[in-house]
């Protein structure tokens, strides 16, 4: 008996279908909408706004010390950084000499909390892809950072230790300890990261050559950080517009050419390297001095417009004060990372499978309070 | 030794902007104070022109739009363009005003810079101004049948403000 299969039995038809806002491949509350003709993807739309909170309009009626407090909650991944930001801009505003000894402890712990932010979409990013295991070896380690956050600044996530005009108290005895005790570590730790996920065959398949995107997109797309970088876009802030102690110490831009997910990954795990290479210059040469300059109990800054961009681990977070010479700005805004990095997906995905969005969406490393606000 | 020397900016100082944005007649006005940036102003009718050929000129080459704010200054609503040129390190402010606060609407220049689809996005959500040309501008952050634009200065909200 011979059996025949008709082959226009499968038509091939274009569906629709959601994913979030609660799956576990979105990394909170962001809502794709999907139009995929059987595994390949003809549209992304995202849907935004659950966890949207206007910290815009609420900075508006706060003080420019209870803004810092804010900050913390829109990538929370970069909170430190991110407290940095509105701290600088204040503190240029006003015209404030910062102590060398605040620019070293911002950098140093800075650079630790790209470190904590890197290893936990280590994890994720594996997990995503299907290797679980990477996610009990980043949060390993990243609990070594989180502990010497505790130890200083009293909280693990959320740290509120930067105020304009320095630091809210000094640094714990244990803290250079701690953290030259952590490096150590981790230098022997960072390149098991490369022998269990990097150089795996079937990692490799699935991210080489997967979700490219070109220069000339990145830039036009406004894409920064690992993101652009991958794909030959040099923008790290650090470099083009250093801040804190960023003109004194030596390291490299971590940057490529190819611009797929294998090398928006690369860049991370060089950015670690580089992380802890600035540690390391810093750490032994953290100046004597105050911690803070004194600030009126009521900061007024001058009428005017004022800027001021910062490298978060997830690429350029710029603040835009615009004051009216009141307590609270007359407008804040926050261009966030995630959000531009995010109005790039479409151009990466469309065109391949859907099992390949979610690992472009592992290396675009999205926190979803940094893109809601 | 100077670490940072590869990076330093070498593109055009504000004056030679200023010379050369001139030369182009777009009627624009320039200010420098109260901020770090070049300020230009720009009417609404000319903003996609002048966008156009700040991106595309090779002296100015502004490819990079990094920053994208809705304003209410009281009576007029605008959009502020934070630009910068990714190989001549340049920045510039360009600034777009209207006194229409029943249908404000500009031109969108999504274009031009890709990344100004989604913010201007946020700013319709927020300020409720409204862009031509743009492809699929509806509320991207508020619920699609929110009232009112939460960022203008005239908004009130007795349930959701804590007005202090």
């Amino acid at each position: 008996m011979t059996t025949t299969i008709e082959t226009n039995t499968f038509k091939s038809e274009e569906y629709f279908i959601n994913m979030g806002p609660q799956h576990p491949a979105t990394h909170g509350v962001l809502r794709l909408l999907l139009t995929i003709d059987g595994e390949i993807i003809k549209n992304v739309e995202p849907d935004l706004g659950y966890i949207h909170r206007s910290i815009e309009k609420m900075c508006e009626r706060d003080s420019y010390q209870q803004i810092v407090h804010l900050t913390d909650r829109m990538d929370y991944l970069s909170s430190h950084i991110n407290n940095e930001a509105v701290c600088l801009t204040v503190e240029n505003a006003l015209g404030l000499e910062i102590p060398e000894r605040v620019k070293v402890i911002r950098t140093i712990l800075a650079e630790l909390t790209r470190l904590a932010s890197h290893q936990l979409w280590w994890g994720v990013m594996g997990m995503d892809v299907g290797a679980l295991t990477t996610y009990f070896y980043g949060f390993r380690d990243r609990e070594l950072i989180n502990d010497i956050f505790e130890e200083t600044c009293g909280a693990r996530l959320t740290m509120n230790y930067n105020i304009p005009g320095g630091l809210m108290f000094d640094i714990h005895p244990n803290f250079v300890k701690r953290t030259k005790d952590f490096i150590a570590h981790f230098k022997t730790k960072l390149p098991e990261y490369d022998t269990l996920l990097t150089g795996n065959v079937i990692f490799q398949k699935r991210t080489q050559g997967v979700g490219i995107l070109t220069k000339e997109d990145a830039i036009s797309f406004g894409t920064t950080g690992p993101v652009a970088r991958a794909s030959g876009f040099s923008c790290d802030i650090r470099k083009h517009h250093p801040y804190s102690a960023y003109d004194r110490v030596q390291f490299n831009e971590a940057i490529s050419t190819v611009g797929d997910t294998f090398t928006r990954y690369q860049m991370r795990i060089q950015e670690m390297w580089e992380s802890i290479s600035i540690i390391d210059q810093l750490i032994d040469n953290i100046p004597d001095g105050d911690f803070k300059v004194a600030t009126n109990a009521v900061i007024k800054l001058p009428k005017g417009e004022f800027y001021q961009k910062v490298e978060t681990a997830r690429g350029e977070l710029g603040v835009f004060i615009v004051s009216d010479g009141k307590k609270s700005p007359y407008r804040m805004k926050f261009r966030s990372p995630g959000f531009s990095n995010l109005s790039a997906l479409k151009k990466m995905a469309v065109g391949s499978k859907l099992g390949d969005l979610v690992a472009i969406m592992a290396t675009l490393d999205i926190v979803v309070p940094d893109i809601d606000r | 030794m100077d670490l940072t020397k590869d990076y330093k900016i070498i593109g055009m100082t504000n004056s030679e902007l200023q010379t050369l944005i001139n030369s182009w007649n777009f009627e624009v006005e320039f200010s420098e104070a109260e901020s770090q940036f070049l300020n230009i102003t720009v009417k609404p009718e000319n903003l996609h022109q002048l966008g156009l050929q700040l991106k595309s000129n090779k002296e100015t080459s502004f490819d990079f739009l990094f920053c994208v704010t809705g304003m209410d200054w009281g009576t007029d609503l605008g959009v502020v363009y934070h630009l910068e040129s990714t190989t001549h390190r340049h920045q510039i402010v360009v600034k777009v005003k209207t006194s229409d606060r029943e249908n404000p609407t500009f031109d969108s220049v999504c274009d031009i810079w890709y990344t100004a689809e989604f913010h201007e996005m946020e700013v319709f959500d927020f300020f409720g101004i409204k862009f031509n040309n743009h492809p699929n501008l509806k509320r991207l952050f508020m619920p699609l049948d929110w009232v009112g634009y939460p960022l203008r200065k005239d908004y009130v909200d007795e349930v959701n403000m804590v007005i202090k």
